[in-house]
């Protein structure tokens, strides 16, 4: 703790590598910290609530919205009709994403209308007022059925291909082939969507919105109002969490409030009860993976053939990346010498999922760890003496399915780090004897590792923006385009800009995220907030930087090099200016004290049609061991105990990564063990509210818990001060739970048997797989 | 007839509340959001699984006022009538910035994203007002009932028990003890209250009797104890409550009693307050009743409300049907007892006539000797609503089973006995061969639904192997579940 504070004076107070505490951990606790339902609101605002439709697939025959119109307070009910421009958010612009459905409803939940209400509970009333009459057509909920249907896509599917696979897998001494069923999740950030719509003069717009994107919800906005996006402004100071549940998703709310407001001149909020919350939004994808794996007698895998077939809903929402990352990460940390991967991004009559921590490369991940459990038990070894045996490696064992060549892998070191520290060995012999004695209680223990790429693979996104400001008296104002969900963004950027000037981090000031000050952003999302807004504040604290040097060295008649900025103020020459007076000195001297920064990310590229290229500019690693203990006559579980070694290059803060790693790692583990989506034969989604959907507590933190940061890494990128993103790799340690809950399920039938148990692995789950092993294995061990 | 006072009287932190205009499904959390704009307070859910409305309601209670923590977007506004809300802007510390618990937050990073903050303070507060957050344990179960997204709550934890050495004696609410429980005192005038907004009515009897006499009167009333049933119905469904008879003050059902071998809890006695007599008579009970809800969710609903309910999925009524308790349904011409399995009908059926009300539950002390288990199955382990619930008191004399009370929630319309399976017992040796004669009688007793908490298949499976477990437990030396 408080790494930064320790040697005062010496250093800066909050610069870079130092464990400074979230910069709005004050107001958290104290209850001031203002999400946009907590902003005061002017005089005369509405609210909004959505109808939604009550059928899974279906034409509307009628809408008789009367009963709406005239139920307490309704002031206006929005149909399709009344959209001035384009009824459209998609995204990605492939026109099937309306905010209001039109003559058909394509999935159970859609908005088909919205009420506008002087309260919000009244609002929410009227919205039950409804009458639609639907004539259902067929409706294929998941992925079976979608193929059983004839496999409608949402989007392009992807191949990757290299070697002659098909060769590879006929001559393997061993082969295997089998399937995967891999949960979807709901993101539950705590606080739900929500837009609040103020009008503004002519035709613009302010919109506050619970967004990871405020370019897109702008962009989308300006779309469906048919007006140019300069009108549109989104701003969001912090979100209650986002996971990628608020990239896309939020444009819809942002869209009905800002449509609402200049219809009536009034400001408009537009909140869903958690239950709409739920059922309306997208959420992670459920995958089914077909895998056929080519192995040696050694466990070494010779080739694999691997479909991926995913639940995308009713629209390509981001279903198109999200399945890619997928097949970009079905390797993990192995090397397929042969190889040949697709993606099915099938159509459903489904919420469009979308988005969610990790995007799709959680599901690959889990997929190839599947494969490594098949080849350990095929061959009756530990599944790590597998995954050490195909690890990257060098030249010869290092390039990927998309032909990106592996050149930072630290795996090796790491592994063998966490396997000591950890005792792995010990623990798993102790454990198999354990299980020798036959007891109702099992426990199994597994080391999975994670290697995860960095960069957008749509080469554009990857451009960050900032805009800073040294006002006269010393203090800075620092606006980038990245948004505040919780991971300490804004902590972590402000240090860096702390760090260029060498002042206290009390000096700098964050603003909320406004499309107003920096344009054209990308999504804060694929991990890369940091990298991409880090670099871009850097840039712009660099060129005012320059700028007082240059004044510094004219004045006091130095060379360049003699102004140098340090913890005790600017050293020119050899006397020390005080950084406010050397700011106030420049500004009398009218020197340009703004500054906007830019960055790119170097040297990536991605061909998707050749399946060919470089498409991530680093990979972050990190491996956990867990051991869990199971009960095999109800399959209830528990995590015992769990290590984490995790790179994070050289972190940024240290506290803030270390809390992106234990809380990647219990989502993860939420969404692999107890979060279950359940959709009822009709369509409708069950598990809609957290009595029915169970993310994880504290109670089911492990019961030892244990992180570390590779202290050593640092990225052999030029990443921002050599720092690796955290936000999504630690998800996926979580992984190391199943394999472990998986391993004590084992050893009911002897371990001959890979238990194959699907995610979420529940209590029930787990208790079937054991019931299976057992009428397969026979004899007890 | 009594006279009504026409307003509900409270503290909302040091300022004194009357408000007549109060309809009966109004929140506490909508009031303080929307009414008196203290926004501290969050709604995540609306359901009370959450958390992020997480605020302190103090109550007079023995000579003295107990600080409880509860769900404010389902704790019905005009049952604070005569209490203490206290929220996260009246939290400070000793000069007035942070409190202890607070400060610990953010040195222990315990806050990313923070929606979830306001709560789990006011959670980690209640628990290091009351008895200190001193073990890991104590500290989970006080988080039962929050959720949070981003941390992975290990920070909160560290947080909990950093602030956990702090001596709570000069706290801010223990100085204004003695003040609060004078101003509420002054407030209260043992009178019936009823208040109404538009056609929307409350009303809080005086007395038990008194809410006789109203029940006589309103039989299209909804009664409403802790409302952590009835507040969904309001917040989910947007279910017309009104009128509203609330009973969750009234200290004659507050009554817990040990006589006559059996424990008497009044209807209005909630988990929490019943928790140290269960702990005190019932050996088996303690880890299950932790595991009803969270915390919050304890301290608000009632074992009666939970009867009363009459959900297939409750976790009492298996749990006092396998001890044999009995039930009182009270009305103005006198009050009732019947054992409790008989008052489960069918699925939304009880033997409850609409002017009458669930005064009491009796339950019998275990027997000398006997065996009794009580098993609760669920996807997460704490708050969650179990799939299969299984509620077991087995006799075994020179060997044999003499008496057998199996009951199971989640497996029938109603919660149930297993008569097939008490058959299979009863008469046998206690032995792994008369369980799983039991076991295979249990097909025929049940023939659960499959829904989002589980499959049929499961729920039977899993009936059946809570019996082998309860042999094994009572017999075997090998641990036959994990440990709490
Ligand atoms: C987050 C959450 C978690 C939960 N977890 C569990 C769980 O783990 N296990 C479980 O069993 N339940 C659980 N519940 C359900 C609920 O908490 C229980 O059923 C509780 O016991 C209800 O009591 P109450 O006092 O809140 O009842 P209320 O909600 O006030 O009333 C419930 C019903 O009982 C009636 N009623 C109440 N008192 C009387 C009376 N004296 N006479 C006649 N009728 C009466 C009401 O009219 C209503 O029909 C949970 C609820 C929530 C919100
Ligand atoms: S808002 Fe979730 S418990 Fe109250
Ligand atoms: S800090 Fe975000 S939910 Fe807890």
């Amino acid at each position: 703790m408080d790494g930064g504070r320790k040697d005062a004076g010496t250093r800066v107070r909050g610069g870079v590598h130092s464990a400074e505490r979230h910069d709005s951990a004050h107001k958290h606790v104290t209850g001031a910290a203002d999400y946009i339902d907590d902003m005061v609101e002017p005089v005369g605002t509405l609210h909004a609530y959505l109808g939604l439709s009550e059928a899974a697939h279906a034409e509307i025959v009628s809408i008789d919205l009367t009963a709406v119109r005239s139920a307490p307070g309704v002031v206006d009910v929005l149909t399709a009709a009344d959209i001035p421009a384009v009824n459209d958010v998609s995204p990605v612009h492939a026109h099937d994403d309306p905010v209001f459905a039109e003559d058909k409803v394509m999935f159970w939940g859609q908005p088909v209308f919205a009420v506008i209400a002087e309260s919000r509970l009244q609002a929410r009333h009227a919205a039950t007022l409804a009458r639609i009459d639907y004539r259902p057509l067929d409706a294929a909920i998941d992925i079976d059925a979608a193929m059983a249907a004839g496999g409608d896509l949402v989007t392009k599917p992807l191949k990757l291909e290299r070697g002659s696979v098909d060769k590879a897998l006929a001559e393997a001494p061993n082969r295997i082939i089998g399937n995967m069923e891999i949960g979807g999740q709901d993101h539950f950030y705590l606080e739900g969507h929500i837009a609040f719509a103020i009008p503004g003069e002519d035709e613009t717009v302010t919109i506050h919105s619970s967004t990871q994107h405020p370019s897109e919800a702008q962009t989308l906005v300006a779309q469906v109002l048919g007006v140019a996006a300069n009108a549109i402004s989104v701003q969001v100071r912090r979100m209650g969490g986002g996971f990628g549940g608020k990239e896309s998703q939020p444009a819809l709310f942002a869209a009905v409030a800002a449509l609402a407001a200049k219809r009536l001149n009034r400001p408009v909020k537009i909140r869903p009860d958690r239950d709409d919350d739920m059922i309306a939004t997208g959420k992670r994808h459920d995958f089914k993976v077909a895998y056929d794996v080519g192995f040696d007698d050694e466990g070494r895998i010779l080739g694999v053939e691997g479909t991926y077939a995913a639940r995308c809903g009713f629209s390509a929402d981001l279903s198109g990346p999200v399945t890619d990352r997928a097949l970009f990460h079905a390797d993990n940390a192995y090397y397929f010498p042969h190889v040949r991967l697709k993606s099915l991004p099938l159509k459903t009559n489904t919420v469009s999922n979308t988005a969610f921590r990790g995007f799709g490369g959680p599901q690959g991940v889990v997929g190839a760890e599947r494969i490594v459990e098949e080849i350990a038990y095929a061959l009756g070894k530990d599944p790590l003496e597998i995954r050490k045996a195909n690890f990257y490696g060098p030249p010869g064992r290092d390039v990927t399915p998309y032909h990106q060549t592996v050149t930072d892998s630290i795996l090796d070191r790491l592994v063998s780090e966490l396997e000591i520290s950890s005792d792995y060995q010990a623990r798993r012999e102790a454990i198999l004897d354990f299980n020798r004695q036959g007891g109702v209680i099992r426990k199994g223990i597994a080391l999975t590792p994670v290697k995860f790429g960095i960069s957008f693979t749509a080469t554009w996104f990857n451009q960050a923006g900032a805009l800073l400001h040294v006002y006269k008296d010393g203090s800075i104002h620092l606006n980038h385009g990245g948004t505040e969900m919780g991971q300490g963004l804004f902590t972590k950027v402000a240090q860096i800009v702390a760090d260029c000037f060498q002042v206290d981090l009390d000096r700098i000031r964050v603003s909320a995220t406004s499309t107003e000050k920096v344009p054209n952003t990308s999504a804060t999302a694929a991990s890369s907030g940091s990298d991409l807004n880090g670099m871009a504040a850097q840039n712009a604290a660099e060129q005012i930087k320059q700028r007082l040097v240059a004044f510094a060295s004219e004045k006091w008649s130095v060379s360049a090099e003699e102004v140098t900025f340090g913890p005790g103020g600017v050293c020119v020459g050899s006397k020390t200016v005080p950084f406010d007076v050397l700011v106030a000195e420049a500004y009398m001297a009218r020197v340009h004290l703004s500054a906007a920064g830019f960055y790119k990310t170097p040297d990536i590229h991605w061909d998707r049609e050749a399946g060919k290229g470089r498409p991530f500019y680093y990979f972050a690693y990190g491996a956990a061991v867990s051991e869990v203990s199971i009960d095999t006559l109800t399959g209830e579980y528990r995590v015992e105990r769990t290590d984490i070694l995790h790179d994070v290059g050289k972190s940024l803060n240290p506290a803030i990564d270390k809390g992106q790693v234990e809380g990647g790692f219990v989502q993860g583990v939420g969404w692999l063990t107890t979060e279950e989506l359940w959709w009822d034969d009709k369509g409708r989604l069950r598990t809609h509210a957290p009595s029915t959907y169970k993310i994880p507590l504290a109670s089911d933190r492990p019961r030892i818990f244990n992180v570390a940061l590779a202290e050593w890494s640092e990225n052999k990128e030029r990443t921002i001060r050599r720092s690796k993103a955290v936000g999504e790799p630690p998800l996926m340690l979580g992984i190391s739970v199943l394999e472990a809950i998986s391993m004590a399920v084992a050893s009911v039938a002897d371990y001959r048997e890979c238990p194959r148990l699907d995610t979420p692995a529940t209590p029930e789950r787990v208790l079937m797989a054991v019931e299976r092993l057992r009428a397969h294995g026979g004899a007890e061990a | 007839m009594t006279m009504a006072r026409g307003e509900i009287r409270f503290l909302l932190n040091d300022r004194e509340i009357r408000l007549g205009t109060v309809g009966a499904g109004d929140t506490l959390l909508d009031h303080l959001r929307l009414d008196q704009r203290l926004r501290g307070t969050k709604e995540g859910c609306a359901e009370g699984d959450c958390g992020a409305c997480t605020v302190l309601v103090g109550r007079r209670a023995g000579g003295t006022i107990r600080y409880e923590t509860v769900n404010a977007c389902i704790r019905l506004l005009a049952s604070v009538d005569l209490c203490h809300v206290v929220t996260v802007e009246y939290l400070r510390g000793p000069e007035g910035g942070l409190h202890a618990v607070q400060q610990a937050m953010v040195d222990h990073h315990g806050s990313q994203c923070g929606f979830c903050t306001p709560g789990v303070v006011m959670s980690l507060y209640a628990l290091w007002m009351e008895a200190g957050c001193t073990s890991v344990e104590a500290v989970e179960t006080a988080l039962q009932g929050n959720l949070c997204r981003c941390t992975g709550y290990e920070p909160i934890v560290r947080a909990a028990l950093a602030a956990g050495n702090t001596a709570p004696d000069g706290d801010f609410l223990a100085a204004e003890r003695a003040h609060v429980l004078e101003r509420l005192a002054a407030m209260t005038d043992g009178a019936r209250v009823m208040v109404s907004r538009d056609e929307s009515t409350a009303i809080l009897p005086a007395n038990a009797g008194d809410l006789a006499v109203i029940l006589a009167e309103y039989k299209d009333a909804t009664i409403v104890a802790g409302s952590t049933d009835v507040g969904l119905w309001v917040t989910k469904h947007m279910r017309d409550i009104s009128p509203a008879i609330f009973v969750g003050h009234l200290d004659e059902l507050k009554r817990i009693s040990v006589e006559e071998g059996a424990v008497t809890l009044g209807a209005g006695v909630s988990y929490s307050d019943a928790a140290p007599v269960i702990a005190e008579h019932f050996s088996h009970l303690p880890e299950f009743w932790s595991r009803i809800g969270g915390w919050q969710v304890r301290n608000m609903g009632t074992v009666g409300g939970n009867i009363a309910n009459g959900s297939p999925i409750g976790d009492t009524p298996p749990v006092l049907i396998a001890l044999g308790a009995e039930l009182t349904l009270r009305r103005v011409e006198g009050q009732r007892r019947i054992l409790l399995e008989e008052y489960f009908i069918d699925y939304g059926k009880q033997d409850r006539a609409p002017d009458e009300f669930v005064e009491a539950v009796h339950i019998p002390l275990p027997a000398a000797g006997s065996l009794n288990a009580a098993y609760k199955i669920s996807k997460r382990r704490d708050e969650d609503i179990s799939a299969v619930c299984g509620a077991f008191s087995v006799t075994v004399e020179e060997g044999l089973v003499a008496r057998a009370r199996l009951a199971f929630g989640g497996m029938a319309a109603t919660p149930k006995r297993a008569a097939g399976a008490e058959a299979a017992l009863v008469g046998q040796a206690w032995s792994e061969a008369s369980v799983r004669a039991a076991m295979a009688a249990l097909a025929d007793d049940f023939s659960p639904l499959s829904d989002w908490r589980a499959s049929a298949e499961y729920r039977s499976r899993v009936a059946a192997n809570l019996l082998l477990r309860f042999y094994l437990e009572t017999t075997g030396s090998q641990p036959a579940r994990l440990s709490a």
